[in-house]
């Protein structure tokens, strides 16, 4: 059994929402994470997949120790970087990048892209000089971007060349670990394409071992080799794509692979038939459902759904859901 | 007659540099009950085509330089605002990408639906809450007669999107324009509200326009489909043509771009396409597409290429088409 590169066990998040009562206590908390297991190994791309509101990002963000767990531990290769502060963290942030969705707000518009790229190495104690312009320009070279593109500022791009951009500054540090945070979804469907296969290209060039955050899953069934659904805060189903996308065993990964539009007007008919069966909206995270979360839209919901919380089991070697439905093969 | 007949549309916008064409020479026709899908990346133009025939987009700073829109006969781009708001409601009516900007947030959804009925008619107050009720109730929302009281960030965003569509269907329009109409809403809450504006075409009996960029979404409800390119319409074609034998290099490389969920899985490229998007202060000469085809010749770039006919209703503007 290879060691995974990233593992989080029990890995949990509350958010306090609204007006704080007496002594300080919040009135409501919102548990955007609840209780995640999930190993990443080295060089692998896992893609984490689920509606608004899953939790995703947050769980992407806990990963990287951009939002601190309310519970449970986060492990980077052999350290456990969960209670990590000052020097250690920092030292630790540059093995884990994270690339934003809106290439136009995570850049800032008045600073020219050698700068906006050099700043993680400044930010890491490098001085902003020779060196570091080299760095710069082997990056953009890497991502795609003439040399002239340093003295340039973002609004002089398109949207996937600034997703370039962004790309270049996760790099610089020569991260092992990115997360990826809907990285196309904010591009046009023609530009798509180019910067999924840059990602393929530099994971495979550098080394790096991605978690994909993504709505699309057509997209994350191209570019991981495992995937992770989300739903509520709670990772429902994990498994190779070959069989997540063939055999999807949870009502939920079902009824999002349905949901999908088809590809040929020739199928409208099926499709509409296929994803008939699920209705409503994803509930608030500030009132998850009884038992399983998804009970309340699911269409094989039974009492004991609502009453207890389906555990994660493992069905078949890599396989993991958490439903009542399926038992062991 | 047709219900929606646009001819040698140009719409234009100044800007600090000059006036720039947002769309150009669009021509198409739309009957009664049909669903035509427009599908274009930005720039194509393919919402300002939209806006145009809505009478919605200020002018100044935007023009139509050229072209004509027939609505029913009635010639709407001579029509001034107040005319037109005639128009729009029973005539034309549209929803946006982003339902909760198109929301008032102080008022319920009961009254800004009833205010769309008795902008349009005489509608008493009983009669109007009892019309309202029942269109929340025909676009999918639960416990209809309660929720007329909830303001619009009580609801999600799919359920924003059905009141916006209860809004639009309000005064029982013969044109329903949706534009992106499920591009912010995830992806089982898309399928669902796709089915229903497929449902209300079938009980209105309106015709719908489908602005998207989403192939996906065209494949699940166009009849027929125009492609935008750079303000340009780069083909037409019944919704089986564009799919069974897209014509313009284009329409082509879009539909393989778009990784599907039922291709055999191989490791490797997806096919993209090179380049990015012309802006439209620059827009290349000649063929739009030509600096981003791989079919391109010399003469691509001297003309803009003609429309050219490839079967029954069914055109590209390409001079490559054999190639």
């Amino acid at each position: 059994m290879m060691t995974p590169l990233v593992e989080a066990t029990g890995l949990s998040r509350d958010f306090a929402l609204g007006a704080r009562g007496l002594f300080g206590r919040s009135r409501h908390v919102l548990r955007a994470v609840d209780r995640v297991d999930l190993a990443i190994l080295p060089g692998e791309t896992v893609g984490l997949v689920g509606e608004s509101g899953s939790g995703k990002s947050t769980l992407g963000r806990l990963l990287i120790r951009l939002v601190e767990p309310t519970a449970g531990r986060i492990r980077f290769g052999a350290e456990d970087i969960t209670r990590l502060g000052g020097r250690a963290l920092a030292e630790t942030r540059r093995a884990m990048q994270i690339v934003f969705q809106d290439p136009y707000g995570a850049l800032d518009p008045r600073m020219p892209v050698e700068q906006i790229v050099m700043e993680p190495l400044r930010i890491h104690g490098a001085r902003a000089d020779a060196a570091a312009r080299r760095a710069v320009a082997e990056m953009l070279d890497l991502v795609g971007l003439p040399p002239r593109a340093a003295r340039r500022f973002p609004h002089e791009f398109s949207g996937g060349q600034r997703q370039r951009i962004g790309i270049a500054r996760a790099l610089i540090l020569r991260p092992q670990f990115v997360v990826a945070d809907e990285p196309v979804s904010a591009l046009d469907v023609s530009v798509q394409a180019q910067i999924i296969n840059l990602l393929t290209d530099l994971q495979r060039e550098l080394g790096l071992t991605y978690l994909f955050i993504a709505h699309d899953l057509a997209v994350v069934r191209h570019i991981a080799s495992r995937v992770a659904v989300m739903y509520l805060g709670k990772i429902v189903e994990l498994a190779e794509k070959s069989a997540l996308y063939a055999e999807p065993l949870h009502p939920y990964t079902q009824a999002l692979i349905a949901a999908v539009p088809v590809r040929h007007p020739s199928a409208r008919a099926a499709g509409r038939v296929r994803r008939a069966e699920l209705s409503g909206d994803v509930p608030s995270a500030l009132a998850i459902p009884s038992g399983c979360r998804f009970h309340p839209r699911c269409p094989h919901a039974m009492a004991l759904c609502r009453e207890r919380e389906p555990a994660p089991r493992e069905v078949r070697p890599g396989h993991v859901v958490s439903c009542h439905l399926v038992n062991p093969a | 007659m047709s219900l929606l007949e646009v001819a040698g549309l140009t719409t234009t916008f100044a800007t600090e540099r000059g006036e720039i064409a947002a769309v150009e020479e669009v021509n198409f026709s739309l009957e009664a009950g049909e669903v035509l899908g427009v599908v274009g990346e930005s720039g194509s133009g393919k919402s300002v085509t939209a806006l145009t025939v809505m009478g919605l987009l200020p002018r100044p700073p935007a023009r139509i330089a050229a072209g004509s829109v027939r609505f029913a006969g009635q010639e709407l781009t001579s029509l001034s605002d107040r005319e037109m708001r005639r128009i729009r409601g029973p005539g034309i009516a549209m929803v946006f990408q982003e339902p909760m900007t198109s929301l008032n947030p102080v008022f319920t959804i009961g009254e800004q639906i009833i205010e769309t009925i008795r902008a349009h008619e005489r509608a008493g107050a009983a009669a109007g809450f009892a019309r309202t009720v029942e269109l929340l109730e025909k676009v999918g929302i639960p416990s209809a007669a309660e929720r007329m009281s909830a303001y619009p960030h009580q609801l999600s965003g799919g359920q924003r999107q059905r009141v916006m569509l209860a809004i639009a269907l309000a005064c029982r329009p013969r044109l329903l324009i949706a534009d992106e109409p499920t591009t912010a809403l995830d992806v089982t809450i898309q399928a669902q509200i796709l089915d229903l504006l497929l449902d209300l075409r079938d009980e209105f009996g309106m015709a719908l326009i489908v602005i998207t960029h989403n192939i996906g979404v065209i494949a699940e409800t166009a009849d027929r489909v125009l492609v935008m390119y750079a303000g340009r319409i780069v083909e037409e074609a019944p919704v089986a043509g564009i799919f069974d034998r897209p014509a313009h290099p284009y329409t082509r490389a879009l539909l393989a771009s778009a990784p599907a969920l039922d291709a055999p899985l191989a490791a490797g490229h997806l096919p993209a396409i090179p380049g990015t998007l012309p802006d439209p202060r620059h827009r290349p000469p000649g063929c739009r597409f030509a600096p981003r085809c791989e079919l391109a010749i010399p003469a691509c770039s001297a003309a803009l290429p003609p429309l050219t006919a490839v079967g029954p209703g069914h055109a590209a503007s390409c001079i490559r088409l054999g190639a």
